[in-house]
């Protein structure tokens, strides 16, 4: 193999990408990992370059250059409340990528296929075939169950690459607040999705027994709506899942890419992004006690009766009334969720952290899973508002805590501390863990009014005797929080 | 509207109904305030405080019921009281209409209306205006100051110099709001505290005080505080019966007792018999918080303090909360505020008695001149229905284990399974496949493998980073794109330059991003 040297950098950098990965598992070793990472592709792609890829290098190097330019730019630009947007943004990217490789890969076959065909006619190997080199070489070798399964493939790589063309572009418009993040379907609903798949399915078929670049293009239209319509189906708090879900297929995709190049790299590559994304989503779908198939099919899940009345009144209290109760409070833990992403408060409740830290109170934060838009969305804001992670603590380590907790503050989340779903069995949530926020002795819950979550299922801490609803803008109450407290 | 707070004229009453905050808070809802000249002396809120807080000082009493509008007091009215008020005016004061029928019908006949703080109904909303409750809360904690007063010995137990100090051990009976206080302040001075009481769903909030249960094995336990407001319910002759055995059991060991067993509407149970008493050590102290009612223990003497034959204190006063006149006065001057507020929606000046308010409706007992108790029974229930408390079973060792051993032989078998399943399908894939198909598919599925072994140890805060990392990564599909770049055809060009740009892109940002927020992290 004349490449002896590319394979040999091409395993270094696989390992290099698992330990990146492995490394994710604590805070200070992900520091390292991540440069394992960046050694890792700048191996593969240096390589490529001086070996297989090496025809018109310095295009490549000025692509590569004009496109790390941009990409470092966005890196260094964007806010930590727009990361969902960020990485939907840069799934269609590698999901576009794959559907135009795909592409190459059958342009390339066709011309093989030309000279082969050539070969055949004349008897003479025409001079074109001694000119073919890198990928083309080795189609060219290739025999004929060889080239269909390489057809399978790269259709495989264009159909899972263009879902995630068009389902990361809506999901990236929902996030950004482009697009309405209600559910939205054409009438038809999934069938419509099953259509376009049984479609892509035909053409197939048709591909493989030698149609030509329409069944390819054709098929494209169809993923590309299967993308589009999938994620315009499902609602705004169900955007952790989609997000992890996508991650995933863009490791297909590149997976799928690598058998069609025969390039093992690509294949270990995309099946480790393949399988991480596949893990997001279990967990999400997992903390929201609801299966795959029902998130992506929307909706929630039918009642089998009606919901739990609930009893009482949301009382409202103002920021003295919390300061007060904070000011006399020995352990505090706040629950962030959207809502506070989405009225930029971690700045604000980063001061309030400190601040009472500072007083000597034990101050926590709770995550729930599912909270915010992406997995691990509110420890990264929180890590950017200077909150030490250590003191941000997962459902799992903290539930048992609630009854010896004094004051629970809840900023901006609903559904994830809805007791109905412990309590009440025909709630649409029931069985979903959630923080039980409720057994501490006081629940500030701050919330800009007194409508219901995404879900729409009405929650019953508001009306909890030992529940206050601090209504505002998140940001507004807290700094006038911090104001009452500082005096 | 004028508010206005006459001297109690109740002997021995230091309480007063509005002090100089509560005037403060009245005033932003657009009030006037008016007190009698030395109201408040007693409760320790001097004239000139008020004056300070903006009340105006009236000198006599007929004066202040003649500016005002809105009368408030502590104790119910006398007579004479009653004689000043007229037809448009409102009385807000303590009333016990139930016990008081002819006050009742001589304030009916004056044409004003009278607000009861005792009728205010138990709702979860009307709790910041629930006066019994903030006067109980005092009783329970004075009813343990008293009778450490009384106590000769320490509430905690002490190792010293001089030799050891037994803790003292406190027996409460009745966990309603009184209870609880006194469980609380009993158990912050350092005494063992058991409570006992004859609803079983309090136990929880009992143990919650650090106090202990008493626990009566009795099957006919299942009173529910539900179904009447939250207070206790007659028990019947059997219960009474072991509860009384309970309590002998306990008395020989009991320092302090506080009863605080009262039943609404009937006269307070025996529980604390003449020879519980007897079999209490010298020097023992109970508390009967509810002397006014007859009383629990039998030798209760009301408001007085009787030491029986064997030297046990037994005090039956009935003005606890008149005894921490500074602390109940402020207490109870904000009920009233809190009633006043939900007369005054508008926060400004005007009143609206709305009748259709189940608070508001519920506390009125004479309403332009008719009398209107007892109220209906309000629209929301009071307290939600008690659940039967579930006990979680304890597992036996040997069932842990049999379960411990199910679980394991299940796993195993999914295992298995999942190991038989996956394995047929290779094969069946390799059946039909080529072999260079194969050495592909082989590096696919372990890397699969590899990949899940690797992600489930990601912690949850670093889900984020993962994703930008594995975006980045994902990216390799660079090498595709590098490949056929050199193919030659113009059009295979473009679009792999076209992907090695972007694949640029998400390389650079990706890991330029994870690398930012990784930075992000710090330990405290």
């Amino acid at each position: 193999m004349e490449f002896g040297f590319t394979t040999a950098a091409y395993v270094v950098a696989a390992v290099l990408f698992i330990l990146s990965l492995g490394g994710l598992s604590g805070q200070e070793s992900a520091k390292r990992a991540v440069w394992y990472g960046i050694v890792g592709m700048a191996l593969a792609v240096a390589a490529t370059l001086v070996g297989p890829g090496q025809g018109l290098w310095i295009i490549s190097l000025l692509m590569i250059i004009g496109g790390g330019i941009i990409g470092w730019i966005v890196a260094k630009k964007v806010q930590m409340t727009e990361m969902p947007q960020l990485v939907a943004a840069m799934h269609s990217l590698v999901g576009l990528a794959a559907v135009f490789v795909g592409y190459n890969t059958h342009i390339t076959l066709g011309q093989v296929w030309d000279i082969i065909a050539e070969h055949h006619a004349t008897g003479i190997m025409p001079a074109a075939y001694e000119e073919l080199s890198g990928f083309a070489k080795i189609v060219a070798h290739k025999s004929a169950a060889e080239v269909a399964i390489l057809k399978v493939e790269t259709f495989l790589g264009v159909f899972i690459g263009a879902v995630t063309f068009t389902g990361s572009v809506i999901a990236f418009g929902k996030l950004a607040g482009k697009i309405t993040s209600q559910a939205v379907k054409l009438p038809g609903g999934h069938l419509l999705n099953a259509l376009a798949a049984a479609g892509s399915l035909a053409l197939l078929v048709i591909y493989v027994n030698g149609a030509g670049a329409w069944a390819l293009i054709a098929m494209t239209l169809l993923a590309f709506f299967i993308g589009y319509h999938l994620i315009m189906g499902i609602g705004g708090a169900d955007m952790p899942v989609v997000v992890s879900m996508l991650n995933s297929y863009s490791g297909w995709a590149a997976a799928a890419i690598g058998f069609s190049l025969g390039n093992d790299l690509l294949i270990v590559t995309g099946a480790l992004v393949g399988s991480s994304g596949a893990i997001l989503s279990y967990i999400m779908c997992k903390a929201m006690n609801r299966s795959f198939v029902s998130v992506i099919l929307g909706g929630f899940g039918g009642t089998s009766g009606p919901a739990m009345e609930v009893e009482g009144e949301q009382i409202a209290i103002d920021a003295t009334g919390v300061a007060d109760a904070l000011n006399e409070a020995d352990s505090i833990v706040i629950v962030p969720g959207y809502g506070m992403a989405v009225a930029q408060a971690q700045i604000a409740v980063s001061e309030l952290t400190s601040m009472l830290r500072g007083r000597g109170k034990n101050v926590r934060f709770a995550i729930h899973p599912v909270a915010g838009r992406l997995p691990g969305h509110m420890n990264v804001l929180l890590a950017e508002a200077k909150v030490p992670y250590d003191i941000v603590l997962e459902m799992d380590e903290i539930n048992d805590d609630f009854p010896e907790t004094d004051v629970v503050i809840v900023i901006g989340s609903n559904d994830i501390v809805n007791p109905a779903a412990q309590d009440d069995p025909n709630s649409p949530i029931a069985g979903m863990p959630v923080l039980e926020v409720w057994k501490a002795k006081q629940v500030f819950v701050s919330k800009r009014g007194q409508g219901t979550g995404y879900s729409g299922i009405e929650n019953p801490l508001f009306y909890k005797e030992n529940t206050r609803m601090f209504y505002g803008d998140a940001k507004k109450s807290l700094e006038e929080l911090l104001h009452l407290i500082r005096v | 509207m004028k508010i206005g707070a006459p001297k109690e004229i109740f002997e021995g009453e230091s309480r007063v109904a509005m002090t100089p905050d509560s005037a403060l808070q009245l005033q932003k809802l657009g009030h006037e305030c008016f007190v009698e000249a030395g109201a408040g002396h007693a409760a320790g809120f001097e004239d000139s405080a008020y004056t300070k807080a903006g009340v105006t000082v009236v000198p006599t009493v007929e004066e202040l019921f003649k500016a005002v509008d809105f009368v408030v007091k502590v104790r119910p009215p006398e007579m004479e009281e009653l004689g000043r008020l007229s037809k448009g005016q409102t009385l807000i004061s303590f009333f016990y209409p139930a016990q008081n029928k002819e006050l009742l019908e001589a304030a009916e006949k004056t044409g004003a209306n009278v607000i009861a703080m005792d009728m205010v109904p138990r709702i979860s909303r009307a709790q910041k205006m629930d006066a019994l409750s903030s006067m109980a809360n005092i009783a329970g904690y004075r009813a343990v100051i008293e009778a450490g007063n009384n106590f000769g010995r320490f509430f905690t137990g002490q190792v010293t110099a001089a030799g050891k100090v037994p803790p003292a051990k406190v027996l409460i009976v009745g966990a309603g709001v009184a209870g609880l206080a006194a469980i609380g302040t009993s158990t912050a001075l350092g005494a063992i505290t058991y409570a006992f009481d004859v609803r079983p769903e309090v136990a929880e909030q009992i143990e919650s005080m650090g106090a202990e249960f008493v626990y009566l094995d009795f099957e006919e336990q299942t009173q529910d505080g539900a179904a009447t407001g939250g207070y206790a319910a007659p028990s019947s002759p059997e219960f009474r019966e072991a509860q009384l055995k309970k309590f002998r059991e306990l008395a020989p060991d009991m320092d302090i007792v506080v009863t605080t067993a009262l039943i609404p509407g009937r006269d307070a149970p025996i529980l604390w018999t003449k020879d519980m008493v007897e079999l209490m050590k010298r020097g023992s102290v109970v508390v009967d918080l509810a002397a006014e009612r007859g009383g629990n223990c039998e030798l209760t003497v009301k408001d007085e303090k009787v030491v029986s034959e064997n030297g046990v204190t037994i005090v039956g006063y009935t003005d606890f909360p008149s005894r921490m006149a500074s602390q109940a006065s402020q207490l109870y001057s904000t009920n009233i505020r809190h009633m006043m507020t939900d007369l005054t929606p508008g926060k400004d000046g005007v009143v609206n008695h709305n009748m259709e308010d189940d608070v508001i409706r519920g506390a009125t007992v004479a309403y332009e001149g008719a009398i209107t108790f007892p109220p209906p029974p309000p629209k929301i229930a009071a307290i939600a229905a008690q659940k039967p408390k579930e006990k979680a079973k304890e597992l036996t060792p040997a069932e842990i284990k049999a379960r411990d051993h199910a679980a394991f032989k299940k796993q195993t078998r999914d295992q298995i399974l999942m190991l038989g399943i996956g394995g047929a399908l290779l094969l069946g894939v390799g059946l039909v496949a080529p072999a260079s198909f194969m050495s592909h598919f082989v590096v696919f599925v372990l890397s699969c493998f590899v990949g899940f072994q690797v992600i489930w140890n990601v912690s949850h805060s670093l889900h984020t980073p993962l994703m930008a990392v594995t975006n980045a990564i994902s990216s390799i599909i660079i090498l595709g794109a590098l490949m056929q770049i050199g193919s030659g055809n113009f059009l295979v060009i473009v679009l792999a330059a076209l992907s090695v740009f972007m694949a640029g892109i998400n390389i650079f940002g990706g890991f330029m991003v994870t690398r930012r927020m990784l930075a992000m992290f710090q330990k405290s």
